[in-house]
């Protein structure tokens, strides 16, 4: 194992690796930004080195100022957490060629999953299902309108070079597939340097739920259950739980084996190693592979508290070589939990509201968990997501951790700038929520203020 | 008429110049805050008479970014 390890991230999953780090012995070292130089991440690694401005790719995308920062500091290890540079192959290489361990995939196996037209087409070619769509990227409107007809509508334009649902427009006939196909080319260029666009067909009501992958270096492989994470805003995650309530007592087991089957073929066939979530839509009893993030996710802790198993701290193990002593037959789910994104934003219409934390009491008990990236007296920018908190609540079923939920959510005390907890109150209180009747339009039609 | 950031943020792009018509719901400002963007609309049809911000100015919520007349 390393001695040493620098977590180019910021917030609660800074906080959180370094957490678990330290717990194995290792020496944190924290980067971070002009914007959070008195952040709690910084103030509790054992060393912090300053990247520069703000603006994430003057400090937290800043590869160069990342590897001076592993450089100067002799960290062995770099661990990128989620966005930033988790998903950068170059990075990942570069960290290699410095000789540094990069806690992640094999960047070859990163640059397979990064372009979601070219992931598609692999996970196709091992037997998984996959939403109908083009075959790869379609060049310009005239090749969108050929693979549309085929595809049919609705449809989803989707830009082939991000994630976070970035882009995304839905053309729901003919006639607006011009409008959907330049919105999403542009937004893509913009976002990320090149207008790639592919076509997928749009499921009106889906689920989306999918299933945690750990590998290790000698080949081994094997699947943590699922998450469901259907409730969503803007295509980005509000609510997750582990497991996900269409499997609940036992319901759907074809669907549910043939799911993990289909996440452990698409992670062999990206030459996987390492922590990853390989996501699916499902919908009329049918799955389909939407794509493999090759990182943590941000909802891994509901797969932490109903396994047992420890993600980050396997993530640095089979950095550091070791192999996997898990076996698929130990890995058993206990109990539910559920996961509340806590965003500093408006809870009626999410509209981004940074500013400064005057109170901020996150609540205790039994069963709760709360990974935050912020402590009283802070200061939220708006440089970056708007994830305050994470609040895990686990129990010994899906209704005793939705009633501890209630409780919990109701004592988060957070004064200064909006936020969404009374959005995560609306829909625990949803009857369709505790009926478990899910999916990702759930918000368009529920728990309305 | 002032139209102000309904956001805290910084401006990401000026869509308009001085001197452009633009009709209600047109997109004025483009703000960017917390990894989303955000379009500042004219409220009313009106005439750019002054841009009071740049890209990349960090702005607050209820500052004034455009002055429209009718």
């Amino acid at each position: 194992m390393f001695r040493s390890l620098l977590i180019a991230n910021r917030g609660e999953i800074a906080r959180r690796i370094g957490s678990v780090a330290r717990s194995m012995g290792l020496r944190t070292i924290a980067v971070y930004s002009d914007a959070d130089a008195e952040a709690p991440f910084v103030k509790e690694a054992d060393q912090a080195v300053r990247l520069g401005p703000p603006p994430p790719k003057d400090s937290y995308l800043n590869v160069e100022a990342l590897l001076r920062a592993a450089k100067e500091t002799g960290a062995e290890a770099v661990h990128p957490g989620y966005g930033f540079v988790s998903e950068n192959a170059e990075f990942a290489r570069a960290c290699t060629d410095a000789g540094v361990v990069f806690v992640g995939p094999p960047p070859e196996s990163m640059a397979r999953m990064k372009d979601k037209a070219q992931a598609r087409a692999l996970a196709a070619g091992a037997g998984v299902p996959v939403v109908p769509g083009s075959d790869g990227v379609v060049a310009d409107l005239r090749g969108a309108t050929e693979a549309a007809e085929r595809v049919g509508y609705p449809l989803l334009v989707k830009a082939a070079g991000g994630g976070g649902g970035i882009g995304m427009a839905v053309a729901g006939s003919p006639a607006e597939l011009e409008k959907a196909f330049r919105a999403c080319a542009d937004r893509a260029r913009s976002a990320f340097g090149r207008d790639a666009v592919y076509l997928e067909r749009y499921f009106p009501a889906p689920r989306h739920i999918e299933v945690q992958i750990l590998g290790d270096t000698q080949g081994n492989l094997l699947h943590v259950l699922e998450r469901e994470c259907s409730i969503q805003r803007r295509h980005q995650k509000v609510v997750e739980e582990a497991g996900s309530p269409l499997f609940l007592e036992g319901k759907n087991a074809d669907l549910l084996a043939r799911m993990s089957k289909a996440a452990l073929s698409a992670a062999r066939a990206f030459g996987y190693a390492n922590a990853g979530t390989v996501e699916f839509l499902v919908a009329d009893g049918e799955l389909f592979f939407i794509e493999m993030n090759a990182r943590l996710q941000v909802e891994h802790p509901v797969t932490e508290l109903t396994t047992r198993v420890d993600l980050i701290g396997w993530q640095l193990r089979i950095a550091s070589g070791e192999r996997l002593t898990l076996q698929q037959q130990d890995i058993r789910r206990q109990g539910h939990a559920l996961e509340f994104r806590i965003y500093a934003e408006d809870p009626v219409r999410f509209l981004p509201s940074p500013g400064p934390l005057k109170v901020f009491r996150p609540p205790e008990g039994e069963g709760i968990r709360v990974d935050a990236g912020y402590a009283e007296g802070g200061v939220v920018t708006p440089y970056y997501d708007p994830l305050l908190a994470k609040l895990i609540v686990s129990g010994k079923d899906r209704a005793e951790a939705i009633r501890r939920s209630e409780g919990a959510l109701e004592r988060f005390a957070i004064e200064g700038l909006k936020n969404n907890v009374p959005l995560h109150l609306r829909i625990i209180r949803d009857r369709a929520f505790q009926e478990g009747a899910l999916d990702t339009h759930f918000l368009e039609h529920h728990a309305k203020a | 008429m002032d139209v102000p950031a309904h956001i805290t943020g910084t401006v990401w792009k000026v869509e308009v110049s001085v001197g452009q018509k633009v009709a209600a719901g047109d997109v004025l400002v483009i703000l960017e805050s917390m990894k989303m963007e955000m379009p500042v609309e004219a409220p009313d049809a009106g005439t750019v008479k002054e841009i009071r911000c740049q890209p990349t100015q960090p702005v607050n919520e209820g500052d004034v970014l455009v002055v429209l007349t009718p």
